[in-house]
């Protein structure tokens, strides 16, 4: 379960958050400059909210009541940035083994780098670099590396956004697949609602800091 | 007469150990100011930069006030390592080590900014601490920057005079450097000599910088990589 209520003053206007999720897909849509990002970064522990809570798993990893701000590598988020943000003096595989844990939380997942590879279907591309691949391979490859850290919440960052049509449409389906396989929310930044539509089991609309529900939960919490 | 190579043995001396201290101090305190800001951060950058535009003699007279037997630096070494630095190898090492910082100061600090923020931050939330995030990711991304930095500095070390010569003195056998051997073989009138270490010294210059551009253009051409 993960419920986060915070502000964050920004230039020219104030972000206002309120959302829980407990499973599937929270979709933000929104325009340029609308806050989408400053939500994840918040949730990630890379910016600091001015005021809030936020829980993942029914503990506090921020309150600025409690003065509580736990770091970025104490929280269990897997990110995905907008450009990857891939090693690109590693190889694909090291750049998925990176934040393996030294000891799984989950025994029973027995995750290694040739499950995930294989999941992602890029096991062929291990021993590629970055600058070697296409842009859905490194969408995959920093998805795997995501995913390898075993986290409670994964945050993607308009992870299509770069890509053709194609790749775009056949990446739309394993990211639903991989929410159902992998069980843990994830939360969505996308400009495009119809992405957002096909994607979010809840979505949220920001405009200019406002949150506005386009579509509720449906699923079974 | 026969060449005299000690020169050349000391230069070589004076500029490794220059370039090592100046590459143990400056990396974290380029690493530093690339990531932080704080007030008077603009007056210390001008302070690291002053050595690229003062003349070599305030430098030199600047380092004897310091390290001078009355200085506060002199007589902090002498009195607990007994360390001499006036007229010793040891006082032609700081002058190099002085001069070539800002070169390798401004290098590393450039390498680390260019270095794109967000690659940190995916490391932070794959879980590593800060020191993991600097050795796996800022230094080695900031490598290239840092043997530039390194290569500089070193040339830089080998063609000290002003400051060396006010604090070392010309000591032949002793601190007499290659910059400090030519100037005085010319004026003794051994031209051989002098004529020798001008074109090693041009010859290894040239190099230094040819060596270097050369590399920047391969990195600059790597870096546009072979995308898909």
């Amino acid at each position: 379960m993960f419920k986060a209520h915070f502000k964050k003053k920004l230039p020219t206007f104030e972000l206002e958050v309120d959302i829980s999720l407990s499973q599937g897909i929270l979709a933000l849509v929104g325009s340029s400059g609308a806050g989408k990002t400053t939500i994840l970064q918040c949730l990630a522990g890379l910016q600091t909210p001015s005021w809030g809570e936020i829980n993942i798993h029914d503990k506090i990893v921020f309150s600025s009541e409690y003065g509580k701000d736990v770091p970025i590598r104490n929280r269990h988020i897997g990110y995905l940035f907008q450009d990857y943000a891939l090693f690109p003096h590693m190889t694909v595989e090291k750049n998925v083994v990176y934040g393996k844990p030294k000891k799984g939380s989950n025994p029973n997942k027995a995750l290694t780098a040739t499950n995930v590879l294989q999941m992602l279907k890029i096991e062929h591309l291990r021993n590629r670099y970055p600058k070697q691949i296409s842009g859905g391979e490194k969408q995959r490859v920093a998805l795997a590396r995501a995913l390898m850290t075993e986290p409670e919440l994964l945050l993607l960052d308009e992870p299509l956004s770069a890509l053709d049509q194609d790749t775009r449409s056949s990446l739309q389906q394993e990211l639903l697949k991989l929410q159902a396989q992998w069980q843990i929310p994830f939360i969505l930044v996308t400009h495009d609602v119809q992405e957002a539509e096909m994607l979010g089991d809840q979505i949220i609309k920001l405009d200019h800091g406002k949150q506005e529900v386009l579509k509720k939960l449906t699923i079974a919490q | 007469m026969e060449f005299d190579f000690i020169p050349i043995i000391l230069s070589l001396k004076v500029a490794f150990a220059s370039v090592v201290i100046v590459t143990c101090s400056c990396i974290p305190i380029a690493s530093f100011m690339a990531k932080h800001e704080f007030v008077g951060k603009d007056v210390v950058e001008s302070l690291i930069a002053l050595p690229l535009v003062l003349p070599p003699s305030v430098i030199g007279f600047m380092l004897l006030v310091f390290f001078g037997k009355n200085g506060p630096m002199g007589k902090l070494l002498e009195q607990w390592f007994q360390i001499k630095v006036v007229f010793t190898l040891a006082g032609a090492v700081i002058a190099a080590a002085v001069v070539s910082f800002p070169l390798m100061y401004q290098a590393v600090k450039a390498a680390i900014e260019s270095i794109d923020q967000n690659l940190e931050q995916a490391a932070r939330t794959l879980g590593a601490r800060e020191y993991r995030v600097f050795f796996t990711i800022t230094l080695p991304l900031a490598w290239n920057g840092i043997m530039a930095g390194f290569v500089l500095a070193f040339a830089r070390s080998l063609g000290e005079f002003g400051a060396t010569l006010m604090i070392a003195g010309n000591i032949p056998g002793k601190t007499q450097t290659m910059p400090l051997a030519i100037y005085f073989d010319n004026d003794a009138g051994d031209l051989r000599q002098a004529s020798i270490l001008v074109i090693l010294m041009t010859v290894f210059s040239f190099l230094v910088i040819y060596g270097v551009n050369r590399w920047r253009r391969g990195l600059r051409r790597d870096s546009r990589g072979d995308g898909i």
